[in-house]
């Protein structure tokens, strides 16, 4: 059987390849995802003092760090019991939406829109941010470098540094903002707003107004029903920070729903293994693991702007809430299933967050010093859930009385989405290459069914497993295990 | 869990293994010591490698991992009683060092019987020669540790550049 | 006629990182658009689309500068490693995990297979009942599937293959990678095997007060509210400044946060973890040894504190696999989960 190999994958964070098989007639029969990465936080984070963990963690991704470093703060919340000053809690929540600023126009200008501006099938030489420049113009292109800058300077106005920030305690944070300080951010993220406005716009000029994209984005091959999940607040609008864990299944109707803080996902989420892949599969409990199935029936659900979108009732922001409406209305009411509609989603999360990010800078409160309360419980064990740029994360500490961590169970962000990003590349396959006809453009395809994810796969295998196989399963060709060998 | 190349299994297949001992010994007390041990002739065991140092407080714990990394299966720093150092209170920082030192080589997985560090003033030879004695008991006992190499290349025999360690500057 | 300056050649890689340093390459800024003029990058995985093929297709020594970014954990890393060590002149240490290890090599402290059941058995979240492992070579219906091989240990890229220059940080902040890249294009490198960070502690530019040291106590960073404009060794919390390399802007330290030493050691402290060690434990006042213990007991994880990033540079690297300390090991993580 002919193989053609995607290796490695690019324009995301992580290492994986791509094994396609194609039959007789050169049609897909099969193709594989397999991450091939692995490091092990899960094992190496104990023996650790659980305070450390905020600036350990956030090495599992420099893509998404702030997102470990909030959640494993809010974990550590948990597992002090204590409760950070409102000040506190504003601050860590604004520093959040700096840093899904960042990431989201990290994601979509340098790793996703390449695909778009450039065209699919352009040369690999210029399909990337650079080439993305040089097309739109050097006012834009420095426009797009500007407001990541402002987003990272956010960032590192109160963590110290950018990537890994450092200021995340149990009970609050380390330092707070000055008046400068909330002058400058202030300042900026009135300007990115703007720049959220003008990004939906070039999504419109760019990819909706070009009707070929459009149907791209309606076709059967990069569309799957599934259910989704999303942090949502009390009013279920969309919120990156805190609240609850919604899931809404393929009709979008809320069938599972638990506080963003404490164990209670163990009850909803399992995670499955496959032996040609590093990365394990999340699934919900309550339907099962039925296999590499998408449908009503299936466990499989997914995260991140698409799903968030479909789990919420709305934007907690007025522009954001606008764009929301457009986007559903103009892609037939919700749940959207359409994997590529990630993209349009990321850019209605950049104007929430840049929106939100304004109000909580203009909020008086922010500048408050009083930033810190001391823990005083003992601590034993303590969870928290956040939504990173990718998906939904969670960070769940066991820790002996003096808080040196004896166990650290993650799930973490596009973990969550590694089975639908699997079948959603075999769709792409089955439907972009046809009777042996392979090219680079072609493979490229098939490369964007993932890309929509914005996929962090440096967090999803936090983990680490060896060599030595222990356990031999076989299976038949129809996926069946026939038997299971042990050494 | 055992595991086939562990130190006790090999200590069972290898004959005529020797545990090799390093010994930091303070120039005006525990050298004083081993030296009168030797005058005296009091039996000590021949596995010490003594490196005199002129206070137990010149001895970085660098120097003592360094010992393990070319391949000491033991380490034994000797110092003047708390209150006898010449320099005062050298060997107070030994002591220092030594609280905080022996949980990192437990957290390294070297066994606590490995590394001792005891006051020995000039005139005890005999306490020389017992601890000696005493030590290299015990690391006979626990097998061979291996230099940071050979450690390395049990864990995954893959062909190294660097040797093992201790900075790239 | 003059010649026009040909565009250098310039390769980036990350073998078991996290991508922060690629980020730290954006963040330049602007003047990533001057390095695209300067530069063509044949490989950059997070953000171009070359391939590993269009690698081995490249001549030996074609590529002006590798910068390679994460630690050695797997074959295939090796093999990037020495592939790109072959297709280019210069070859750089990017980073704190390709200089020391970085955070993954705390990895070293655990037995592979203890991790390999922590992810795949014991997680409390995950259903394994058949204790299916990913295999590194596995045959389907179509034909075989391939993952690469996980080493027992984490290597550092010198373990590997040779290095030029190494650039610290986790990630290196990005004025050092301007003035890195500078220094590449304008021909101005040190000598072969140099750091390109300064050769003194971070302590010399730190703007903390530095009084007397004398510490009574160690305090975790949860425990108290430090004084922002004093050392903060002096106050108790453990900060590896004294031993590590300056050139970040202390900037761990501008929001209150002690150092944990991601630019490495200084050129005297080649032991980074053991140097800290005895910096921390000697700055304790006191001769009577109960009191001493006591204090010193609030040093709580000495190998993940002063190793924090420069495990696979440590004089041990590993952790020694010995009976007895691995089954308490074992049987408390059974308890634990």
């Amino acid at each position: 059987m002919k193989r053609v190999t995607i290796d490695p994958i690019t324009r995301l964070e992580g290492h994986g390849r791509i094994e396609i098989f194609l039959d007789e007639e050169g049609n897909v029969d099969d193709a594989y995802f397999q991450i091939v990465e692995l490091r092990g936080f899960e094992k190496f984070c104990e023996g650790r003092p659980a305070e450390e963990l905020p600036r350990i963690t956030p090495r599992i991704c420099g893509v998404c760090p702030s997102a470990h470093h909030i959640c494993s703060t809010r974990a550590l919340d948990d597992l002090y019991k204590v409760e950070p000053p409102p000040a506190a809690k504003k601050l860590r929540e604004l520093f959040y939406c700096a840093h899904m600023l960042h990431s989201h126009i990290a994601h979509f200008y340098a790793l996703a829109a390449p695909d778009f501006v450039l065209g699919p099938e352009a040369d690999p030489a210029e399909r990337n941010i650079l080439g993305v420049v040089a097309k739109v113009g050097v006012e834009i292109g420095g426009s797009v470098i500007k407001h990541r800058s402002y987003a990272q300077k956010i960032q590192e106005m109160l963590g110290g540094r950018a990537t890994h920030s450092v200021m995340g305690l149990p009970g609050g944070v380390s330092k707070g903002l000055t008046k400068e300080e909330q002058e400058q951010v202030v300042e900026w993220a009135k300007s990115e707003v703007e720049f959220a406005k003008f990004s939906l716009k070039l999504f419109d000029d760019v990819v909706l107004a070009n009707k070929a994209y459009v149907d791209l984005i309606l076709s059967d091959g990069y569309k799957l029903t599934t259910h989704h999940m999303g942090l949502v607040d009390e009013n279920n609008k969309v919120n990156f920070y805190d609240g609850f864990v919604r899931v809404v299944d393929t009709t979008g109707k809320e069938i599972v729903r638990f506080p963003a803080r404490g164990t209670a996902y163990l009850e909803h989420i399992a995670e499955h293994v496959e032996p040609w892949t590093y990365l394990k599969f999340p699934y919900l409990k309550a339907k099962g693991w039925k296999g590499f199935v998408d449908g009503q029936d299936s466990g499989i659900y997914r995260v991140a702007p698409l799903a968030r979108l479909n789990a919420a009732d709305g934007m907690a922001t007025p522009a954001a809430q606008e764009a929301y409406e457009k986007y559903f209305e103009t892609l037939g009411g919700k749940p959207v299933q359409a994997t590529l509609a990630n993209h349009w989603a990321r850019l209605i999360e950049v104007l929430y967050a840049a929106e939100r990010l304004l109000e909580l800078a203009e909020d008086s409160e922010i500048t408050s010093d009083e930033i810190r309360t001391l823990p005083t419980e003992t601590p034993d064990e303590g969870a928290a859930v956040i939504e990173a740029p990718r998906g939904t994360l969670f960070h769940h500490y066991k820790t002996d009385e003096r808080g040196i961590v004896r166990a650290v169970n993650l799930i973490v962000a596009t973990g969550n989405n590694h089975a639908a990003i699997c079948m959603s590349v075999k769709k792409a396959a089955q439907a972009v290459i046809k009777k042996g006809k392979v090219t680079e453009g072609l493979l490229n395809m098939v490369e964007m069914a993932f890309r929509a994810y914005d996929p962090c796969f440096g967090c999803a295998t936090h983990s680490l497993p060896g060599e030595m196989p222990l356990v031999a399963n076989i299976y038949d060709h129809e996926g069946n295990l026939v038997r299971t060998l042990e050494r | 869990m055992t595991q086939a190349g562990s130190p006790k299994s090999q200590a069972a297949a290898g004959e005529g293994w020797e545990p090799k001992v390093v010994a930091f010994l303070c120039n005006w007390c525990s050298y004083t010591g081993a030296d009168l041990a030797g005058i005296s002739r009091l039996k000590y065991p021949a596995n010490l490698r003594i490196i005199r140092v002129m206070c137990s407080g010149r001895v970085s714990p660098a120097f003592v991992l360094k010992a393990f990394h070319e391949g000491a299966d033991g380490v034994l720093v000797g110092g003047c009683h708390p209150g006898d150092c010449h320099y005062l209170e050298g060997n107070y920082k030994t002591l220092k060092r030594k609280l905080v030192f022996e949980r990192l080589l437990e957290q390294f997985g070297i066994e606590p019987g490995r590394f001792r560090l005891e006051w020995i003033s000039g005139g005890e030879g005999d306490k020389f020669a017992r601890v000696a004695e005493e030590l290299v008991k015990t690391v006979r006992e626990l097998g061979p540790l291996g230099s940071t190499a050979e450690r390395l290349g049990r864990a995954d025999g893959l062909a190294l550049r660097a040797e093992g360690g201790g900075g790239n500057a | 006629m003059p010649e026009a300056k040909k565009k250098l050649k310039l390769a980036l890689y990350w073998a078991a990182s996290c991508g922060g340093c690629d980020i730290a390459v954006l963040d330049i800024d602007e003047k990533i658009l001057t390095v695209a003029e300067l530069a063509d990058i044949v490989l950059w995985p997070v953000a171009l689309d070359f391939k590993y093929k269009d690698v081995e297709a490249l001549a030996d020594q074609s590529v002006d500068v590798c910068l390679f970014n994460g630690a050695v954990r797997n074959s295939e890393q090796r093999e990037l490693a020495e592939l790109l060590r072959q297709k280019s002149k210069v070859m750089v240490a990017f980073g704190a995990c390709a200089c020391f290890g970085g955070i993954p090599a705390l990895a070293n402290q655990f037995d592979r297979e203890s991790i390999f059941r922590r992810v795949y058995d014991t997680t409390p979240s995950t259903d394994n009942p058949g204790r299916v492992r990913p295999q590194t070579k596995l045959s389907v219906p179509q034909g075989d599937l391939h993952l690469p091989e996980f080493y027992n240990a984490v290597y550092k890229l010198d373990d590997v293959v040779e290095v030029d220059y190494y650039i610290p940080g986790c990630p290196p902040p990005p004025e050092l990678v301007w003035e890195a890249i500078t220094a590449i294009v304008e021909g101005k490198l040190p000598p072969k095997g140099s750091t390109l960070a300064g050769e003194r502690s971070l302590c010399h530019t730190c703007k903390r007060k530095k009084e007397d040291k004398k510490v009574t106590a160690f305090h975790r960073v949860h425990e108290f509210v430090p004084d922002p404009e004093k050392c903060l060794l002096e106050q108790g919390i453990i900060c590896s400044g004294p031993v590590t390399r300056e050139g970040c802007g202390e900037r761990c330290l501008n929001a209150n946060m002690p150092c944990r030493g991601c630019f490495g050691p200084t050129p005297e402290a080649l032991e980074h973890g053991a140097s800290m060690l005895s910096a921390a434990a000697t700055l304790v006042e006191g001769k009577e040894e109960a009191e001493l213990a006591e204090v010193l007991d609030g040093i709580v994880d000495p190998l993940g504190t002063f190793y924090r990033f420069t495990l696979a540079d440590s004089l041990l690297r590993i952790r020694n696999k010995s009976l007895g300390l691995e089954e308490k090991a074992e049987e408390g993580e059974e308890a634990a989960s």
